[in-house]
């Protein structure tokens, strides 16, 4: 095209003249080179703030997405027909009642400034939370997304519980329960393991620095052990475990499996707080370790029973991004694959053989996939964390240190115990007072005849299928 | 007037019901049923707990013929369904007394 390339040639030769009187004449003063220089920073900044702030909205929505629909699902199809909506509406109510409770206090007493043990109220309804950045927490994205991303951990932890209580707890005493125990088990834990000056907090000056990146002591420890307490409080179902009680469907419980996995890298990768190298390598070492774990307990089913089920599928790959929680931002790959194999054989073992010799009646095994998941992987973390993907212990110097006990910090291990045992301890106190309570005040269990009938049309009045031909 | 109840294996549903159409059967009530024969039924293992089911999904169709299709009807069955393994099926004979259609109060084996 030769007229294209005429215009092009004047068009250099116009930018050319240009440059050159501007290298001629234009000598800047330094005030401007400095102001340009704030002002190129400040775009730098933004851009950065930006990007991050792009991710951890996105993290925020996949966490929520874990509890609604994908633990509803999860958990609706491994109940009986008849329980079926009220254990999704145990999942959702919590999306809403934890949501207020938030905003109007609990947020300020999980990560406002407090002591060692729970957090103050500065930020009480929010106050504080804004667009600025809080420097401590998360330096690149304001604070009420950080503040947001929070509440969707603080949502789906009381509703794991549920999964030892289904089918026999009254709705107004679940609500009752998890209410009081998000404020008193599950906010002085978070404050602990990651709020400012927390007792175990590893980066904000912790008496016990605990490794814990993404709740697996605070999420999934307090939340199965809870679930143990409940099961063992509330007793067995009726006609457990003489009567069948199988899932009613695991199509239901597969699709929520497969939406937890997708959502678990909010939750993971998102606990870096950036969208950066961190989180990729969390996001990676959490896929890494869940699919370990599906092959782990199919695997070890296949071996005991002669077929590989799908449930035994999921609930593998469940009980792998459970263990990988803790360690997600700290392990390389390779490590998170042996974190994911070890905790879907381990948490097979828990659910087939160690449920059944002790007898207790955990439904939906909520303790033997998140308590005893979330134990092990908070032990691992303290074995297999590398200060070559997150250096987030350093010496007076500011030089890093060694992280776990492959690297050669086996003190780090007792930390892991301590922030293991303070979460076992706060969670068997904390749920055995609020059960009692709950029960002397409202009764937590259904009626006998409610329980036979179903929670759905008993606590709801509503079924799940609806046989009736409508038209 | 004879009602035919045939018990059959799901899998042989359309084989059965294609037969039943050749010989001339015009109407029929297919139902989704469960239950057990002498054959024995199945294990399946939930996270480790095996619960043993015994009854067995299978097929139940509904006819009510006119006597001269009865033989012919329940052939159609006997070669369709067959697989000659246990679990198979049954088919029962039985008198009907009247038929009514709802839509115009016909009687007798014209309803049908």
């Amino acid at each position: 095209m030769p007229i294209g390339r005429k215009l092009l040639i004047k068009l250099g030769a116009v930018l050319l003249i240009l440059t050159i009187s501007q290298l001629v004449c234009g000598q800047t003063s330094p005030a401007d080179t400095n102001a340009r220089l704030a002002k190129l920073e400040q775009q730098a900044a933004d851009a950065r703030s930006s990007a991050d702030n792009a991710w951890m909205l996105t993290s925020a929505a996949l966490v929520l997405m874990m509890t609604g629909p994908g633990l509803a699902l999860f958990y609706g199809g491994l109940v009986r027909k008849k329980n079926v909506l009220d254990t999704m509406m145990q999942s959702f109510a919590l999306m809403a009642v934890v949501t207020v409770l938030w905003g109007l206090f609990s947020y300020s007493l999980a990560f406002g400034a407090g002591n060692s043990f729970i957090g103050g109220l500065k930020n009480l309804f929010l106050h504080g939370v804004g667009a600025a950045p809080d420097a401590d927490y998360a330096p690149t994205i304001p604070a009420q997304t950080y503040m947001v991303y929070q509440l969707m951990f603080a949502i789906i932890t009381p509703a794991l519980i549920a999964g030892a209580f289904a089918e026999r707890m009254k709705f107004s005493a679940m609500l009752a329960f998890t209410v009081l125990w998000s404020i008193f088990v599950y906010d002085p834990m978070a404050h602990m393991v990651w709020g400012r000056g927390g007792l175990l907090n590893a980066s904000l000056g912790g008496r016990f620095p605990t490794l814990d990146f993404a709740g697996g002591t605070v999420v999934h420890v307090t939340s199965g052990v809870s679930a143990l307490v409940c099961a063992l409080y509330l007793g067995k179902r009726v006609g457990y475990p003489k009567e069948p009680m199988p899932p009613h469907s695991v199509v239901l419980s597969f699709i929520g499996a497969c939406l937890l996995w997708v959502g678990w890298f909010g939750f993971n990768a998102g606990s870096a707080l950036a969208a950066s190298s961190l989180a990729t390598s969390a996001f990676v070492a959490t896929h890494f370790a869940a699919a370990a774990a599906a092959v782990g307990w199919a695997g070890a089913e296949w071996i005991r029973n002669g077929k590989p089920s799908v449930l035994g599928g999921i609930s593998g790959a469940v009980a792998g991004l459970v263990a990988i929680t803790p360690a997600a931002g700290f392990v390389t790959p390779m490590p998170a694959l042996i974190i994911g194999l070890i905790a879907g054989c381990f948490c097979y073992w828990m659910v087939a053989r160690v449920k059944g010799m002790f007898g207790y009646d955990d439904s939906l095994d909520a303790f033997g996939v998140h308590g005893a998941g979330g134990t092990l992987g908070a032990i691992l973390t303290g074995v297999f964390a590398t200060s070559a993907v997150n250096p987030i212990f350093k010496d007076a110097q500011g030089n890093t240190t060694a992280s776990g006990l492959l690297e050669g910090n086996a003190h780090q291990m007792l930390n892991q115990f301590v922030g293991v045992a303070t979460a076992w301890v706060l969670a068997i106190v904390g749920t055995l007072v609020i059960l009692k309570l709950v029960d002397v005040t409202i009764g937590v269990r259904v009626s006998e005849d409610a329980e036979v009938q179903g929670l759905d049309l008993s606590q709801h009045g509503e079924e799940g299928y609806y046989w009736e031909a409508s038209a | 007037m004879t009602k035919v109840e045939a018990v059959i294996q799901n899998s042989k549903l359309d084989a059965v019901k294609t037969a039943l159409h050749e010989i001339g059967v015009e109407g029929m009530t297919v139902i989704e049923v469960r239950g057990h024969g002498r054959q024995k039924g199945h294990t399946e293992v939930y996270r480790g707990r095996e619960y043993s089911v015994d009854l067995i999904p299978k097929t139940k169709l509904e006819m009510v013929l006119p006597d001269t299709l009865v033989d012919k009807a329940v052939q159609a069955i006997l070669t369709a369904a067959r697989t000659g393994k246990i679990g198979d099926g049954k088919i029962f004979l039985s008198r009907v007394d009247e038929a009514i259609r709802i839509r115009n109060d016909e009687r007798g084996e014209g309803a049908l």
